[in-house]
């Protein structure tokens, strides 16, 4: 590339029409000016013209489809395989961005892992009144059965997966932390697989950080926790099965750590121990990445209907016959509830200002953030702390006055159970659409996995809403996904 | 101090489920290739106008004809083709059996080799986009080919990708049951089709037929090459039951089958395949203790049942023996239950 740093690229070709408006752009908005690599990037870009990029869309949607690397939803009478839609133009994120956001992440990690620790032992934190008692005992998710259980090494967030989104400034901002089953990390890997086939051109000579030693970073970690006395742990991934939508994920990542893929069926609970059904008989089992909700787990313990999990497993697990991963009740941890105190708890267990800045939130359980959402309910987003998913939540900006007017009631009825932001602009980045190179909002989900120490995947899932103008990454609502390319240097 | 080989551990431990999963697999992709070769041939049969029943026979070899009667009153071409192809509600139809593999598939996703699951995506893609139109009359014998040839491809890529451990021993029982079990189909449909009146037994009528059966598994040429002058139904049906060097023959899968059963017991260490091997001898003993002529002059119709029903019953003793309780009753995704057509 014959760039010369001090200058701007001279963009005339695919990007020509490309605007980012008042958003931060993730590929364009770069300083003046910008790196060597993005500006080389940004030209490589712009260098291509849009029918060979569609065709080279078009190329990548047929591989996906017969790789089969789909989501699969299944009616009555069939199942429908959907891919989650890939777009081709990578979302960039220097070296110094990256430490930034890796040091956020295992800090937020740690506090996690001390926090979840302290709620299922003494309480200190709820007895310092740092955070509400009610808040954490009264949560659904909170397990009693967990109480004084001593997992090995204290992690309970074995795979944490953190939503960060990135404001008008570029401030990365976390907007949760998930931290019972995270899923997408396998389009990480897949993504970037498909775009070195795709747009090799692109990635030429650039130094970008390797994805692909997750398998054996998680079969590491969860080898690490595995009871003491197993010399030679055994691990599996414990799926619902084919039905589960993220059933790729799940053999995807058996094959990656190279571990055997079973469901409640395949697993049974004897003297306290777990085995595994083999055709030479029962084979005993140590360390289970369960991607199986804890309602779900031991019918015997929580949800008597399940027949997706393993009677006795928690007794298992309670007597340190076998490890889990992640731990049971983590869920109170990546409460929207308890996410607006994480700063507090930061602080409070490691002694150390939050690295990553939440989304500035008010807890409408306390008086003063009650009255602050009160009085500006119409520029707020406001959601209920209970449940994920979007339900029950307003966006002020986008809601009629009655709208807003009735949700009043609703909150005042009863304020504990909401939570109140400002609306952020995510950032956006160049994406291939029907009309050319536009902006869409982004955010990025980078996975941690701890076992005895935390190690950070490189870069992670960036979600991309395809729909002009919408703000909602999910797959189910007309989200796509990126490859994320973290610069080595 | 002698040689330690590779630990027997990591081979011990495939799940039961897998087991049952990667015969199952096997089984539906065979059972597809034979009934695009059993489509085929009747349709030969009917062309030449050499049968008076046409397509009843192979709903009649399939025991189909109760399930048939709901789907359709009329016997013809059209109706059995897409009941055959692409009517999803029928079980033994191309488009389900296609989806039961892809299911048992995705469930041993883990195990299979990806450029195996990428083939049978593109298979299970393609049999999904066939609609009635490909039942035309005109067309059925090059859909007949394209469908055999994906199985053979799926095969072949099995073969050549397939990690061989007992995984893929039981892909091999699989193939090798459900291949047996088709060829005595293969030569039952003979015994369906009723020749048209005033043909005779060993007329060329009937030779006919018997060479498009031949054809249909693929052994014409073969055949020709060992019996150059000697075609009569008792030479065609005891090349297809009983020569070891065609790998289309009962005898061929039979002894396919037990060498897998052995590989299991010696090589894993699983003794409980001992019985099922000595049963598997057994059929294989009865079958060349009399010759074709014998066969067909004691009912070649009844013996080709007795040998499914033995087949189907190694099929349990496997069952019973890898998959035991639970993991046995495991149900599909459709609802059907993994059974012989």
């Amino acid at each position: 590339m014959t760039t010369s740093p001090s200058s701007r690229p001279v963009i005339s070709g695919a990007l020509a029409d490309y605007d980012a408006g008042d958003y931060f752009c993730e590929m364009m908005h770069r300083g003046e000016p910008p790196p060597p690599e993005i500006a080389s990037l940004v030209q490589r870009l712009d260098h291509f013209d849009l029918a060979q990029l569609r065709q080279r869309a078009s190329a990548a949607e047929a591989e996906l489809f017969n790789l089969g690397i789909t989501f699969t939803v299944y009616t009555e009478r069939e199942s429908i395989d959907r891919i989650l839609p890939f777009d081709l133009i990578p979302r960039i994120i220097t070296a110094a961005e990256w430490a930034h956001v890796e040091a956020g992440v295992r800090q937020r990690v740690a506090a996690l892992n001390r926090f979840l620790w302290d709620i299922y032992h003494d309480g200190a934190i709820l007895r310092d009144g740092v955070v509400p008692t009610a808040l954490v005992h009264g949560n659904p998710n909170y397990r009693p059965v967990m109480r004084g259980l001593d997992v090995p090494g204290g992690t309970y967030v074995h795979i944490c997966g953190t939503d960060i989104i990135r404001d008008e400034h570029g401030a990365f901002l976390v907007l949760e932390d998930n931290a019972r089953t995270p899923s997408g990390v396998s389009y990480v890997l897949e993504n970037r697989q498909m775009m070195l086939r795709v747009m090799p051109d692109l990635a030429d000579g650039l130094d970008l950080r390797p994805v692909g030693e997750y398998g054996l970073q998680l079969q590491a970690a969860l080898a690490e926790v595995a009871p003491d006395w197993a010399s030679d742990p055994q691990v599996v991934l414990l799926s619902p099965g084919i039905f589960n939508s993220a059933y790729f994920e799940h053999v995807f990542l058996a094959r990656e750590m190279g571990v055997p893929l079973v469901e409640g069926r395949d697993l049974v609970v004897q003297n306290d121990r777990v085995f595994m059904r083999t055709i030479g008989g029962l084979r005993p089992v140590h360390t289970i990445y369960r991607r199986l909700d804890d309602a779900f787990l031991d019918p015997e313990c929580f949800n008597p209907d399940s027949l997706l999990g393993v009677p006795g497993i928690v007794r298992a697990y309670r007597a340190g016959n076998v490890t889990l991963a992640n731990a049971v009740g983590t869920g109170v941890a990546d409460d929207k509830a308890i996410y607006a105190y994480l700063p507090r708890i930061i602080r409070y267990y490691l002694n150390e200002e939050p690295i990553l800045q939440n989304v500035p939130t008010h807890i409408c359980g306390e008086a003063e953030g009650l009255q602050y959402t009160l009085d500006n309910l119409a520029d707020l987003v406001v959601k209920p702390v209970g449940e994920s998913g979007g339900y029950g939540m307003i966006i002020g900006p986008h809601a009629t006055r009655d709208e807003i007017e009735s949700f009043r009631k609703t909150l005042l009825a009863n304020p504990a159970n909401y939570i109140s932001q400002p609306v952020v602009k995510l950032s956006v980045a160049p994406t291939l659409c029907d009309n050319g190179l536009e902006k869409r909002h982004v955010d990025l989900r980078p996975f941690a996995v701890t076992g005895r120490s935390t190690w950070v995947l490189p870069g992670g899932l960036s979600r991309v809403a395809l729909r002009k103008g919408s703000l909602v990454v999910n797959s189910s609502q007309g989200g796509g996904s990126k490859d994320t390319w973290v610069l080595a240097s | 101090m002698t040689t330690v080989s590779t630990p027997l551990r990591a081979g011990n431990d495939l799940l039961s489920r897998y087991a049952e999963c990667m015969l199952w697999l096997a089984r539906y992709m065979e059972r597809i290739e034979n009934l695009a070769r059993l489509i085929d041939v009747t349709e030969t049969f009917v062309r030449t106008g050499s049968t008076a029943n046409g397509w009843q026979s192979i709903i009649e070899i399939n025991a189909d004809s109760e399930r048939f009667a709901s789907y359709s009153t009329t016997i013809n071409a059209e109706s059995v083709i897409n009941f055959y192809v692409s009517a999803r509600d029928n079980p033994n139809s191309i488009v389900s059996l296609a989806h039961a593999a892809r299911e048992n598939a995705r469930a041993v996703r883990p195990l299979i080799s990806t450029e195996m699951w990428v083939q049978l995506n593109m298979f299970t893609n393609f049999i999904r986009s066939l609609s009635p139109e490909h039942a035309r009359q005109n067309q059925i014998s090059a859909l007949c080919a394209r469908i055999k040839r994906e199985c053979q491809t799926q095969a072949g890529i099995t073969d050549g990708t397939l990690y061989r451990d007992q995984a893929w021993h039981f892909h091999m029982i699989g193939r090798s049951l459900e291949r047996a079990d088709q060829a005595t189909r293969l030569i039952d449909i003979k015994y369906h089709t009723l020749l048209r009146p005033g043909a005779m037994v060993g007329s060329p009528v009937d030779i006919s037929q018997w060479t498009a059966v031949l054809r249909a598994a693929a052994g014409y040429h073969a055949f020709r090459r060992l019996l150059p002058r000697d075609l009569t139904p008792g030479t065609v049906v005891g090349f297809l039951l009983k020569n070891d060097s065609f790998p289309r023959s009962v005898s061929t899968a039979l002894r396919q089958l037990a060498l897998s059963l052995s590989a299991l017991r010696t090589d894993y260490g699983l003794r409980q395949a001992a019985p099922i091997i000595e049963r598997v001898h057994g059929v294989r003993a009865i079958l060349d203790g009399q010759t074709a002529q014998q066969i067909l002059i004691r009912g070649l119709h009844e013996f080709m049942d007795w040998v499914q029903v033995e087949l189907q019953g190694v099929q349990t003793d496997i069952a019973t023996a890898f998959w035991p309780h639970e993991a046995a009753a495991a149900p599909l995704p459709t609802g059907q239950s993994q059974s012989q057509s």
